[in-house]
């Protein structure tokens, strides 16, 4: 009996998983990131012939740079920060929200985070602990005005969080000036001291350092799976973001989620600035880093809001757009990792709808074939009835 | 019969509350909105708030935004949303300054508006052949277009004669026309009355070394208007932005339509990228600064109408150039934006939005509180004006815009959703 049972199971476990991830279905899943990732490699291919470059050395110059332990560290750096903004970015999606304020939620929080951890001295771990609470309350904070308007008002989110944004720059470099103090011809807010910086982790073969943050990224993506793909709570998101009229009939208040998916995406959002400012500048100067909330929008599409998906994404976008800085010394303009990048993010959604269609195409003939196989005397007489 | 009464009757009984405001009252809205703004002027000394240079700037700097807005509004009134306007205002910068810096202004604004058009129809195939999610597509527009043209210039500006590796060569002027009297407008101007000067500086600034690409852009506005609501192409393009199935099963080719608006939206934003680097004559990296985000806050500002388009338009580039001209003179502007705010809690008021109007008074008297307080409105803000109007009039009279219905809606032939 024992026996029997054991030998089942080890069957049934191939079977299971072929039962649950049938052989086409991967590959079609597969089909377009890889379709969109060559698609972008033969574009800009193109585009550097025109320059008058040859494409294949600067393939094999980006691959190099990324080889080497220095632009490693510094890619998995960039990799975290992408991964919290697509996380953030994609908390949104679930629920059908465009939250394309990350990048004013960030910048505030990273902002506010800063100062705080300037003006805070000692208190062992809850130096850092207070710094994230601020960064992950004004990130919500900004990101609760755009769902305020949305649940009250009907304001579309994606026009308030376009304003948002703009608005942050503005208040962002006003409070900076205020709140900051002047270092050379730069501004820049009281640096943190120890207590409130996160160590680095060590990397063989360079000086740079991983930031901590790593395991925090870890943390959210984890979290981030367990409570979309886990939870109640999760799964009346997502049933909010497929069919709104049918979350409404099960009882689903709607309002209060978006409230609720809007504060969450903008508190992770508030993330994104910190394992920067906690590891490596321990400041908030106008050079911090901008336009990573558009960067978190595309890795979040390509990763199809997935957790593993979205880390490969971020992965992949941060190779690009690191290993492209050693194409200047070859006399390449490094822009043309923007361009694979934007063409990567398109090709890839164009891909995923072609493959959308395919895949009703062979639902339809699959049905079509099975209806064939049964006997018509019952369809006959339905017919007839 | 009774039926058809009913229906008839129906929209006539809501005539007075949404429709839409005569000319007449338009003319008396225009006429008390300038006599506050020359009480505001006198009252506080701030002579820069109508003086003819500030008017004149205002109006160049409306010119890209208007045009960003016009894009938008030919493309969403064919039910596309277009986030890619600021991408497709790049590319006219860099067309422009790639084809204007030896060939003249005229034919470089050509080359940045066909450039606008290919960033256009990019978005077109994406979102209308491929069915993509419009707001993805315009993100990736967004991308791949400031990527590009820095990548462009790299390549070719900076090995040219006054070019750089993040800016063009110089490009020539585009010619401007000065009216004969504004001499004597400019001589009144500086009396400082209460009205007639505001009015001659008003005046003055639109006659006094008028550019003739803003001439251009007036007419595109103009024509787009008449084009868009005048004719029979009009209505089947707009038809695709309200009901696209309805006005396919009339035989209007939808998928056409969406394309001509959307390659058209393209257009329009490069002619504002063309017409941005023509005022500052070259190519610049980051030179849009993200007009073409304003310019879709004109089209919502405006209620997806051409001609409360270009007053938004106007109203965003006056506060722009107003802030470059003098900081000082923003300060007065608090006390407009209060007089607004009381003017729309009134009309919430009477519609019943209690909870607005208070929000709006609060949001006044703050402002009032700021004007006292303060001597001016720090510069870092100034610039975010256009922006902070524009989530005002969503949050506070967003029951007055209308969006096209099938705005942003994936269209494809035969599926209904």
């Amino acid at each position: 009996m024992s026996a029997a049972s054991g030998t089942a199971g080890s069957v049934s476990l191939l079977g299971r998983l072929r039962q649950r991830y049938p052989l086409r279905s991967v590959l079609l899943g597969l089909a377009a990131p890889v379709g969109a990732v060559l698609f972008a490699l033969l574009a800009s291919s193109v585009i550097l012939s025109l320059g008058g470059h040859n494409p294949s050395t600067v393939f094999h110059t980006m691959l190099k740079q990324a080889g080497r332990p220095t632009s490693f560290v510094d890619m998995v750096n960039q990799s975290m920060v992408y991964y919290l903004s697509a996380v953030a970015v994609s908390i949104g999606f679930r629920m059908n929200l465009f939250n394309i304020g990350v990048e004013g939620q960030y910048s505030l929080a990273a902002l506010g985070a800063a100062y705080v951890g300037g003006q805070l001295t000692g208190g062992g771990p809850f130096h850092v602990v207070a710094e994230v609470l601020v960064a992950v309350l004004v990130g919500a904070a900004w990101a609760g005005i755009a769902g305020v308007l949305k649940v009250t008002r009907g304001v579309s989110e994606v026009i308030s969080t376009i304003m948002l944004n703009a608005i942050a720059v503005g208040l962002g470099s006003y409070l900076l000036h205020k709140l900051g103090q002047s270092s050379g011809n730069n501004i820049q807010t009281k640096p943190i001291g120890a207590s409130g910086q996160v160590a680095g982790l060590s990397y063989s073969g360079t000086q740079a350092k991983i930031f901590g943050f790593l395991f925090v990224a870890i943390a959210v993506g984890v979290a981030y799976w367990f409570i979309a793909g886990r939870t109640r709570f999760g799964f009346r998101i997502k049933a909010t973001g497929l069919n709104e009229q049918a979350a409404v009939a099960s009882g689903i208040n709607v309002k209060r989620m978006t409230l609720v998916a809007m504060l969450m995406s903008g508190g992770v959002a508030g993330l994104v600035g910190l394992p920067e400012l906690l590891g490596q500048t321990h400041t908030f100067s106008q050079t911090a880093q901008s336009g990573l909330g558009f960067a978190g929008i595309a890795i979040a599409l390509l990763g199809r809001n997935s957790p593993v998906g979205m880390a490969l994404a971020a992965v992949l976008w941060s190779f690009l757009g690191k290993s492209a800085n050693q194409l200047d010394f070859i006399g390449v303009p490094r822009e043309i990792a923007a361009i694979m990048q934007g063409v990567i993010l398109l090709s890839v959604v164009i891909a995923y709808e072609l493959v959308r269609r395919y895949r009703l195409v062979l639902q339809q003939k699959d049905v079509a074939a099975q209806l064939a196989a049964t006997p018509a005397a019952p369809a006959g007489q339905a017919v007839t009835a | 019969m009774s039926t058809a009464t009913a229906v008839t009757a129906r929209p006539d009984a809501k005539r007075p509350r949404g429709a839409r405001l005569s000319p007449a009252v338009l003319i008396l809205f225009a006429l008390g909105a300038f006599l506050v703004l020359s009480a505001v002027r006198a009252v506080t000394g701030g002579n820069d708030l109508t003086s003819s240079g500030t008017v004149a700037a205002g109006l160049s700097a409306a010119v890209p935004i208007g045009l960003a807005g016009l894009g938008g509004l030919w493309s969403e009134r064919a039910g596309v949303v277009n986030i890619g306007l600021e991408g497709m205002m790049i590319l006219g910068t860099w067309g422009c300054a790639y084809v204007g810096w030896d060939h003249g202004a005229w034919a470089g604004l050509v080359f940045g508006t066909l450039l606008g058009a290919a960033g256009g129809l990019v978005h077109a195939v994406a979102t209308v052949s491929f069915g993509v999610d419009h707001i993805i597509s315009g993100v990736a527009v967004n991308i791949i277009a400031p990527g590009l043209t820095l990548y462009l210039t790299k390549v070719t500006f900076a090995h040219y004669p006054g070019g750089g590796q993040k800016q063009s060569p110089p490009i020539g002027d585009a010619g401007s026309v000065t009216l004969p009297f504004s001499g004597w407008l400019r001589g009144i101007e500086n009396h400082h009355w209460f009205a007639v000067s505001d009015l001659a500086g008003l005046l003055g600034g639109l006659v006094t070394r008028l550019s003739l690409v803003t001439v251009l852009a007036a007419v595109v506005v103009a024509a787009s208007a008449w084009l868009l609501w005048r004719t029979a192409f009009g209505l089947r393009l707009r038809s695709c932005g309200e009901a696209p199935h309805a006005a396919e099963s009339l035989g209007v080719n939808v998928y056409k339509y969406k394309y001509i608006a959307v390659v058209t939206s393209g257009a329009m934003a490069g002619l504002g990228g063309a017409a941005l680097a023509i005022s500052a004559h070259q190519f610049r990296d980051g030179q849009t600064g993200g007009r073409g985000f304003i310019g879709l806050a004109a089209l919502i500002f405006g209620n997806w109408r051409p001609g409360s388009l270009a007053a938004g338009a106007g109203l965003f580039g006056y506060t722009d150039a107003i802030q470059l001209r003098s900081s000082s003179a923003v300060h007065p502007l608090l006390l407009l934006m209060a007089i607004a705010l009381v003017l729309v809690a009134i009309w919430q008021w009477r519609t019943g939005q209690r909870a607005i109007a208070a929000v709006a008074v609060v949001i006044a008297v703050l402002a009032v509180l700021w004007y006292s307080e303060t001597d001016r409105v720090p510069d870092e803000l100034v610039g975010t004006t256009p922006y902070v109007v524009t989530i005002l009039v969503l949050a506070l009279a967003s029951q007055r815009l209308r969006m096209p219905k099938a705005d942003g809606r994936v269209y494809r032939r035969g599926e209904e959703t």
